[in-house]
């Protein structure tokens, strides 16, 4: 490739990617290596998760893409802007749904917006018509006048990601953002990022939920320790590995002579007798499932139901790092 | 909701700046009556005792400069006092909070501005929280007092320290809830604030304490003893009060010299 046509490229890819990092690196003082040569890229309007148990760096990694946290190696672009070199043009960009609650709690629900919007350089009458627009999309307009400390956990959320969104971010950040939510707030929000995505947002964000992972993202890096284990679609994550396929299989008949006929068939490790039901517990093998249905009527069973559950993104965690995602 | 409705033109570091300015403002009218006790209840009270409660029941300080009321020489002490305590209620006690329970300040450090800003901008607020607490002495010196204080206001001298004052109380209010912790507060307020404020040169010109040298001589390490003064000259220089050179250098070398410790100490609490 000639130079030019490499700069090109490398402009196209900038483009293309919202957010670019390579050997991003953070060692605290004291020497933790908290995130450790992450290499990283999400497409615009891609909505891309963080997956890692307590401590494996997302926050850090979250911190450095929004100018918190100063790397200590490597490099890091937001929509082609380098954090370390224009903080500010990125912090322009970004909109940041922390951890932890960082809602102004000297101001009303409205003044929250309103002030966030004249931060971002809108005019009086813009921020007002702003912060009504959100206030009413994200059902919070009654409560405009309230003080935030009065808001319940996921109306603090939907203000939170209200104001991230209020100045029109090219990217969204949100770290964690069901940790400590009510199910029904959590299923709320997981709609609300869904319609974000729908309308092209690109966002980031970190969970140690496995479901949410699966549920929300395109695509999803596994960390740990600070870095990235594996990385890529739900699906292709649970493909890449040998985790366990769960074919549920409901018969009249003897259970138990089904499942011990069931344990013949090539392909299965295990089987057992669950909840009025037999269990085949298989590693990826084709046309499982006719040679069981086959295996099962040759026994003298007649099958009613049949379920196949695909391995999840906790056994792909599992068989990664050699424990559990949930402390 | 279209995806990018409002192309922010305006998202300068300048409009974050007054952006944050006006919010800090905002959360003064907001509180307004907590504002005016938290301001008025200081300087009232040290008012009332001194040049009413005093003079009425025969028990009284002596103004040193012959037939001066003691009202006079505590009137720019008490302006001085109002100031400094608005700079600590002001700057660094929502700061302590901030960086110690609360994160707000995360969001704040979010706005499209350099961080150094955001902190300038602590500054900023709280200086003009100090002027109007400057301004409120005014009514107050006017009314409660049983002798009243003889102002020779010298208008050039009142604006120059009537600024700078303010800002020497805010910069010292930024330095300080940058580097203590909640728990410390009592502490901040024994070994700090008491001491400066009893010996800022508030009930007597600085002058006097010739008879004290060593006193006269640590105390000029105390911005209060400064910021008295420099009301002094511009309310009532015929007390006598410090070279007008003197102030002014330390009223620009103190906020800039704690200006910049409190960034430092402000771009370290926010970044890691
Ligand atoms: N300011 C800091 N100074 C020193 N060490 C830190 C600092 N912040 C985080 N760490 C350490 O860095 C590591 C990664 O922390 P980080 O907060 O990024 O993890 P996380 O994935 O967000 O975890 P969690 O799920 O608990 O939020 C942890 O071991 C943590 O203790
Ligand atoms: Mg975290």
């Amino acid at each position: 490739m000639t130079g030019s046509a490499a700069a090109v490229d490398r402009r196209a890819t900038a483009i293309e990617h919202r957010i670019a990092t390579e050997g991003l690196t953070k060692v605290y003082p004291g020497g933790l290596r908290a995130v450790d040569g992450l290499d990283l890229r999400v497409r615009g309007g891609e909505i891309f998760g963080l997956l890692g148990p307590n401590g494996a760096g997302k926050t850090t990694t979250i911190g450095m893409l929004t100018t918190r946290v100063v790397p200590t190696g490597g490099v890091a672009l937001v929509d082609g802007i380098d954090v370390s070199a224009d903080p500010v043009a990125v912090k322009r960009r970004i909109g940041v749904v922390p951890q932890t609650n960082t809602l102004d709690r000297s101001l009303s629900v409205r003044e929250n917006l309103l002030f966030h919007c004249r931060y971002f350089g809108m005019s009086g009458s813009q921020a007002r018509a702003r912060a009504d627009e959100l206030l009413g999309r994200f059902r919070l307009a009654e409560r405009g006048d309230a003080k935030v400390e009065t808001l319940s956990g996921g109306m603090a959320q939907r203000l939170m990601v209200a104001r991230a969104l209020a100045h029109a971010p090219a990217v969204l950040f949100l770290d964690e953002p069901t940790t400590g939510l009510d199910p029904q707030s959590r299923l709320a929000l997981w709609e609300l990022l869904g319609e974000l995505h729908a309308e092209g947002q690109t966002i980031l964000l970190t969970t140690h939920a496995m479901d949410e992972a699966d549920r929300l993202c395109e695509r999803v890096a596994i960390m740990d320790a600070g870095r990235i284990l594996a990385l890529g679609s739900p699906s292709e994550l649970k493909r890449s590995l040998e985790a366990e396929t769960i074919v549920t299989m409901q018969a009249d008949g003897d259970l138990e002579v089904l499942a011990a006929a069931l344990g013949d068939v090539p392909g299965v490790t295990s089987t057992d007798v669950h909840d009025g039901a037999v269990r085949a517990f298989a590693g990826r093998v084709a046309g499982l499932l006719p040679r069981l249905v086959l295996r099962a009527e040759r026994a003298g069973t007649t099958v009613t139901d049949v379920s196949v559950t695909e391995p999840t993104l906790e056994t792909v965690f599992i068989a990664l790092t050699g424990k559990d995602l949930r402390e | 909701m279209s995806r990018r409705p409002v192309e922010a033109p305006r998202a300068t570091a300048l409009a974050a700046f007054a952006g944050l300015l006006l919010r800090d403002l905002r959360v003064v009218t907001n509180e307004r009556g907590r504002f005016l006790l938290r301001t008025l209840s200081q300087p009232l009270l040290l008012v009332f005792v001194f040049t009413y409660v005093f003079p009425k029941i025969g028990q009284g300080f002596r103004a040193p400069a012959g037939d001066e009321s003691f009202t006079t020489v505590l009137v720019p002490g008490v302006i001085a006092i109002a100031v400094l305590i608005k700079g600590i209620q002001a700057v660094a006690l929502p700061l302590v909070q901030e960086f110690g329970y609360t994160s707000e300040i995360e969001d704040r450090v979010m706005a499209p501005l350099p961080v150094w800003a955001v902190a300038v901008e602590k500054i900023v607020a709280g200086a003009v929280q100090g002027l109007i607490a400057a301004l409120l002495v005014f009514p107050i010196a006017a009314v409660v007092p049983a002798e009243p204080a003889a102002l020779q206001i010298s208008w050039p001298a009142l604006v120059v320290v009537g600024l700078l004052a303010p800002f020497a109380a805010s910069a010292l209010g930024l330095a300080l809830g940058t580097m203590v912790e909640p728990n410390q507060v009592p502490l901040m307020f024994s070994v700090v604030i008491l001491p400066i404020t009893f010996l800022g040169a508030t009930y007597y010109p600085w002058a006097r304490l010739d008879a004290i040298p060593w006193l006269q001589a640590v105390t000029l390490l105390n911005p209060l003893v400064y910021m008295a003064e420099g009301y002094r000259m511009a309310l009532t220089p015929q007390i006598g009060h410090m070279p007008g050179v003197a102030i002014y250098a330390a009223l620009v070398a103190f906020p800039v010299g704690m200006g910049v410790l409190g960034v430092r100490g402000f771009r370290r609490r926010v970044l890691s």
